[in-house]
C-alpha cells in the first residue's frame, strides 16, 4: 500500500463518502444521486464497466473504498458528457469519474496496466514536457509502453495508418526531432508544479 | 468588410504537420469571407484535452488553461478567445467558468500563475468557432458567400460529443441539434434525415487505449451513414474526425467490411462552396478521398 493511501486510510478512517467529498473533483455531488440508472443507460462503453456510474456512488455511500478504488470503471470514461447532459439531478457524472480516475492513480489504487490508465500518463507527461502535444512521441510511446518487440509490432501493425497520415501531412516524422513547443516552457513547468504543490497542501497529503 | 476581432486558440492538433492541419488550412478562406479575423494567442499551451485528467488532477490542468485565458485577457484585451477544437473549446470554458465559481480555485490558479507573473482577472469568454459562425455571422449571411452551391451531395451532419455537451450551441438540444444540418443546407447540399449517429461517441481518445470498444462505435458512425444514404461525413471536430476517418481500414481488415466513407470538417465544405481552392479547402489531407468535393473544387464555376 503507497504511503499517500495509507495516509488516507488513517485520515478518513471509515468515511469514503468524506473522503471523497473532500479529495475527488466535484465529490461533494456524489450523495446527490437518487440511483435512477440513467447514467449507466447512457453510457457509449456502458457494457463494458465493471460497476456504473450510479453503482460507484452507491459504493461509495456504503464505504467500499478497496472496490471502488481498485474499479476499471472509471477508465472507461471517454469524457462524452452524456451522462452530465442526462443526469436528471445534474450531478456533473464524468467529472466525478475522471476525479474518482485521478485520485485512484495517485494513491496506485487504480488496477496496474489498465489501457487508458497508462494513456493518459503518457498523454499528460507528453503535454507537460514542452506546453504542446507531441503527436508523434505519444503515438510512439504507447506502441512502446509494453516493451521494444511489442513496440516494433504495434507500430508494424498501425503502419498503413501512419504512411497515410504522413502522405496527408498530418503527421510529420520531423517531430521526432523536437517538433512543436511553447516558448516559454519552462514557466510552464513551473505553473504545473505549483498547482501539485497548492493541491497537496490544500487536500493534506504532506501530513 | 469590416472585420471582427477574435483571439485565436487553434490548439495542438491544427498546428503543422499535426492531425488536423488541414482543418487549421481550411478555415483561412472561410474566416476571410465572413470577416473573421483570428489573432493567434501568442505562446499557448495544451489544455490537456479529454485525457490529461488522469495525470494531471484538478489543479494543474486548471492552471495551464489559465494560463492561456491570461495571455488572452493581456494581449488581446476584449476580444472573446475562441477554439476550433471543441477539447480546447470544453477545457477552456470549463476552467473559465470553475474560476468564476470558486474564489478559492480562482485564487489557487493565480497563485500558480504568478510563478511566470501572470494573473488571470476572468474576463474573457470562452467560444467555439461555430458559435462565432451561427451567433455572430448567422446562417444568411454564411449563405450569401456561397458562389459554387454542393448541390446533389447527400451529407451526413455528425455532430459528436464535446461541440455538443456538456455545453453545447445555445438553443440546440443535447439528443438532436439542428445547426450542422442547417450549415449543411447553406452550402447548397441536403444533409440526409434521420441519421441516428448524430450525436454518438466516437470513443474520444479511447480509440487509442480500447481500439475494439471504440471501433465497434466508429463501425456504427459510418454504416449508418451508408444506411440513409450519405456519401459524406462532416463534423466539427477533430478528433471525430480522425478517428472516424482513420480506423475504418482497420475495421475493414479487421470484420470484413468495405467501409470507405470520406469524413470532412464543416469549414471544408464552406471554403468550397465560396470558391476555394483543393489546397484551401485542405482537401488534399485526407486518407479516405472526399471524390465528388475534390471535383467540386477543382471545377472553375
Amino acid at each position: 500500500m503507497s504511503e499517500q493511501n495509507q495516509q488516507a486510510v488513517v485520515r478518513y478512517r471509515n468515511n469514503f463518502l468524506k473522503e471523497v467529498e473532500t479529495r475527488v473533483e466535484d465529490g461533494e455531488w456524489v450523495k446527490m444521486c437518487m440511483q435512477c440508472g440513467v447514467c449507466a443507460g447512457s453510457c457509449p462503453f456502458g457494457p463494458h464497466w465493471e460497476h456504473s456510474p450510479q453503482k460507484i456512488f452507491m459504493m461509495i455511500r456504503a464505504g467500499k473504498r478497496d472496490e471502488v478504488l481498485s474499479s476499471d470503471s472509471m477508465w472507461m470514461c471517454t469524457s462524452c458528457y452524456n451522462c452530465i447532459v442526462r443526469c436528471p439531478r445534474k450531478l456533473p457524472i464524468t467529472h466525478i469519474m475522471h476525479g474518482l480516475a485521478h485520485y485512484a492513480h495517485r494513491l496506485g489504487m487504480a488496477p496496474k496496466g489498465q489501457p487508458t490508465r497508462e494513456i493518459t500518463r503518457l498523454f499528460w507527461n507528453n503535454l507537460a514536457k514542452t506546453g504542446r502535444v507531441n503527436e508523434l512521441k505519444f503515438s510512439l510511446a504507447l506502441y512502446f509502453k509494453d516493451g521494444f518487440v511489442q513496440g516494433i509490432n504495434n507500430a508494424l501493425a498501425m503502419k498503413g495508418i501512419g504512411i497515410g497520415l504522413m502522405k496527408a501531412r498530418r503527421l510529420n516524422p520531423m517531430e521526432l526531432l523536437g517538433g512543436h513547443k511553447c516558448m516559454d516552457k519552462d514557466g510552464i513547468h513551473k505553473i504545473i508544479a505549483k498547482a501539485r504543490e497548492i493541491e497537496e497542501r490544500k487536500q493534506g497529503y504532506a501530513t | 468588410m469590416t472585420k471582427k476581432n477574435y483571439a485565436f486558440y487553434p490548439g495542438c492538433s491544427s498546428q503543422k504537420g499535426a492531425s488536423a492541419s488541414n482543418f487549421a488550412t481550411s478555415i483561412g478562406v472561410m474566416c476571410e469571407k465572413l470577416g473573421i479575423q483570428l489573432n493567434e494567442i501568442p505562446d499557448w499551451n495544451c489544455c490537456g484535452a479529454s485525457i490529461g485528467y488522469g495525470e494531471g488532477g484538478l489543479l494543474p490542468r486548471m492552471a495551464i488553461n489559465a494560463r492561456n485565458l491570461a495571455l488572452a485577457e493581456h494581449h488581446l484585451p476584449g476580444q472573446d478567445m475562441v477554439s476550433g477544437c471543441p477539447a480546447c473549446w470544453l477545457s477552456t470554458r470549463e476552467t473559465a467558468e470553475k474560476l468564476h465559481e470558486s474564489r478559492s480555485l480562482m485564487a489557487e490558479a493565480n497563485e500558480a500563475l504568478k510563478e511566470v507573473n501572470l494573473n488571470f482577472k476572468g474576463t474573457v469568454k470562452a467560444r467555439h468557432i461555430v458559435e462565432v459562425l451561427v451567433e455572430d455571422v448567422g446562417f444568411e449571411d454564411m449563405k450569401a458567400q456561397v458562389v459554387k452551391p454542393l448541390e446533389g451531395m447527400k451529407i451526413a451532419g455528425y455532430v459528436g460529443c464535446q461541440t455538443n455537451r456538456p455545453f453545447g450551441i445555445a438553443g440546440e438540444s443535447f439528443e438532436n441539434p439542428q445547426y450542422l444540418d442547417r450549415m449543411i443546407e447553406t452550402v447548397g447540399a441536403e444533409p440526409v434525415s434521420g441519421y441516428d449517429q448524430k450525436v454518438t461517441c466516437c470513443g474520444g481518445a479511447l480509440a487509442f487505449s480500447e481500439p475494439d470498444k471504440s471501433q465497434k462505435q466508429i463501425r456504427d458512425i459510418v454504416e449508418s451513414a451508408y444506411d440513409h444514404g450519405a456519401e459524406l461525413i462532416v463534423t466539427p471536430c477533430q478528433l471525430c474526425q480522425a478517428n472516424v476517418e482513420i480506423y475504418q481500414s482497420e475495421i475493414n481488415k479487421k470484420q470484413g467490411t468495405k467501409l470507405a466513407m470520406p469524413v470532412v470538417y464543416y469549414s471544408q465544405l464552406m471554403t468550397v462552396a465560396y470558391g476555394g481552392t483543393l489546397k484551401q479547402a485542405g482537401l488534399n489531407g485526407h486518407v479516405i478521398q472526399p471524390e465528388k468535393l475534390k471535383q467540386i473544387a477543382s471545377r472553375q464555376k
